[in-house]
């Protein structure tokens, strides 16, 4: 009931999502709808755990007066004040004046900001980085400053740039990506197989 | 008292100063913008508490935000709007008349055995739950990888070699078309680790680190240049929005 269950339970589904692609039948269709309804929902009851865990972790450290204690409050902190406008009864759906403007003024601005950070650290290491030191160093350095420099006003070298960065984007770097993506394609694959076939169950945990 | 936490009550009335005067000057929500934005850049310098506590408002906010989305996008119209239509009326009243559907029972048992984790004795039953959406991503993701990111991708790849025009020969086309078949190929010899790189095999894995390396000069540029619009963008919330220096 513990492992093979679950090991069963996998097989049978993913056996299905798979047969259904090549036998388009319409209850096929219906099931595999229901079966991607179905994984959208449990996945949101997994976010409740992810919320408990989130509020067991800030309080035990609130409650031990751990490290950086202080800090946890204003978790816990945002998560009830986002939670309490996000579902208090009444206000209907996220359409709420609070929820909104939490969003834009709270979680926005940190989001985009901390985004923004690594613009700083990524050009400390181009610095760093970045030394015509070989060819193929020259290479990433010269692909790397075409790119950045292609929305840059430079009179009439910039058509030149412009094409010479869409040459770039649309074949070298196509046909490198299509090399990577395959091997994704593969690797996702193989790993696909090894979960249904129950090879790969590191999901089950242990015992 | 030391000279360190002496600066750091000193930076903490400035902060708090400045806050108050913003909040008169500019009204609430841009200045607890303005500040947040602030307390992220303060990481330039190193981390502090501004940054941290940030840092810790952005985890549990976000943390609410999606459980909401999730609540209101998902288990409203697609678990209780289905199960029993009349429940959810007064939020989303286009459901209304719709037929409850017993069917979608399945999901809200699985997802209350997910949550079973929580017992230490009955843990393991949520493993039937994590069974399922593990068997349907699996599943999933077979076929989507197949079809997208390996069949089409060799589809796309294998075409004309010699192009031609209105006007005949096409040598812009042609030698753009033989990079990116030869590039595909020598990028997948480069990632073939079961054969040793050497002789004509190795000449091939040599060519397909110089495309590779193209690639992730590209890709470099492509993100200092999405992380500058980032900043750009920030700058303009706190000189414009903020400051009103940018009208």
């Amino acid at each position: 009931m513990k492992r093979r269950v679950p090991l069963a339970m996998v097989f049978i589904v993913s056996l299905f999502m798979v047969i259904q692609y090549f036998v388009p039948l319409d209850s096929l269709a219906w099931m595999y709808q229901y079966l991607l309804d179905w994984t959208i929902i449990i996945g949101v009851f997994a976010l409740l755990l992810g919320i408990w865990s989130l509020w067991h972790v800030s309080y035990g450290k609130i409650k031990q007066r751990a490290e950086n204690w202080q800090y946890s409050i204003v978790t816990l902190a945002g998560l009830f004040i986002m939670i309490i406008s996000g579902f208090i009864p009444g206000w209907g759906n996220l359409n709420n004046y609070v929820y909104e403007h939490l969003f834009y003024y709270v979680l926005v601005p940190i989001q985009a900001t901390m985004f923004s950070l690594l613009a700083f650290f990524i050009s400390s290491a181009a610095f760093r980085a970045f030394r015509a030191r070989s060819i193929l160093a020259s290479l990433l350095l010269f692909a790397g400053l075409v790119i950045m420099l292609r929305f840059v006003p430079m009179g009439p070298v910039s058509t030149v740039v412009a094409d010479l960065a869409g040459w770039i984007l649309r074949v070298p770097n196509m046909a490198a990506k299509r090399a990577i993506i395959i091997g994704i394609g593969l690797g996702a694959m193989a790993t696909a197989f090894k979960i249904m076939f129950g090879i790969e169950r590191s999901y089950l945990g242990r015992d | 008292m030391n000279a360190g936490k002496l600066l750091s009550y000193i930076i903490l009335a400035i902060v708090v100063i400045a806050f108050v005067v913003s909040i008169a000057l500019k009204g609430f929500l841009v200045t607890v913008g303005a500040f947040l934005t602030l307390f992220i850049f303060s990481f330039l310098y190193k981390d502090n508490p501004y940054y941290k506590f940030a840092e810790h408002l952005f985890v549990g906010a976000s943390a609410a935000y999606w459980m909401s989305m999730g609540f209101w996008k998902t288990m409203v119209p697609n678990l209780f709007g289905k199960l029993y239509p009349p429940m959810v009326a007064w939020a989303v009243p286009a459901l209304k008349n719709n037929p409850a559907q017993p069917l979608m029972l399945i999901p809200l048992v699985l997802g209350i055995l997910l949550l079973m984790r929580l017992s230490s004795k009955a843990g393991w039953i949520s493993r039937w739950a994590l069974a399922f959406i593990v068997g349907t991503t699996a599943g999933l993701n077979l076929v989507r990888y197949l079809r997208s990111d390996f069949i089409q991708q060799i589809n796309n790849t294998v075409f004309s070699l010699y192009v031609t025009n209105a006007s005949g020969f096409d040598l812009g086309a042609t030698i753009s078309n033989v990079i990116i078949f030869g590039g595909v190929i020598c990028g997948l010899i480069y990632f073939f680790f079961s054969k040793e790189h050497k002789g004509a095999f190795g000449a091939g894995a040599r060519t397909g680190i110089i495309v590779l390396m193209i690639t992730f000069g590209a890709s470099f540029g492509y993100t200092v240049m999405a992380r500058i619009s980032l900043l750009v963008g920030r700058m303009q919330f706190l000189f414009g929005d903020w400051l009103g220096m940018i009208r």
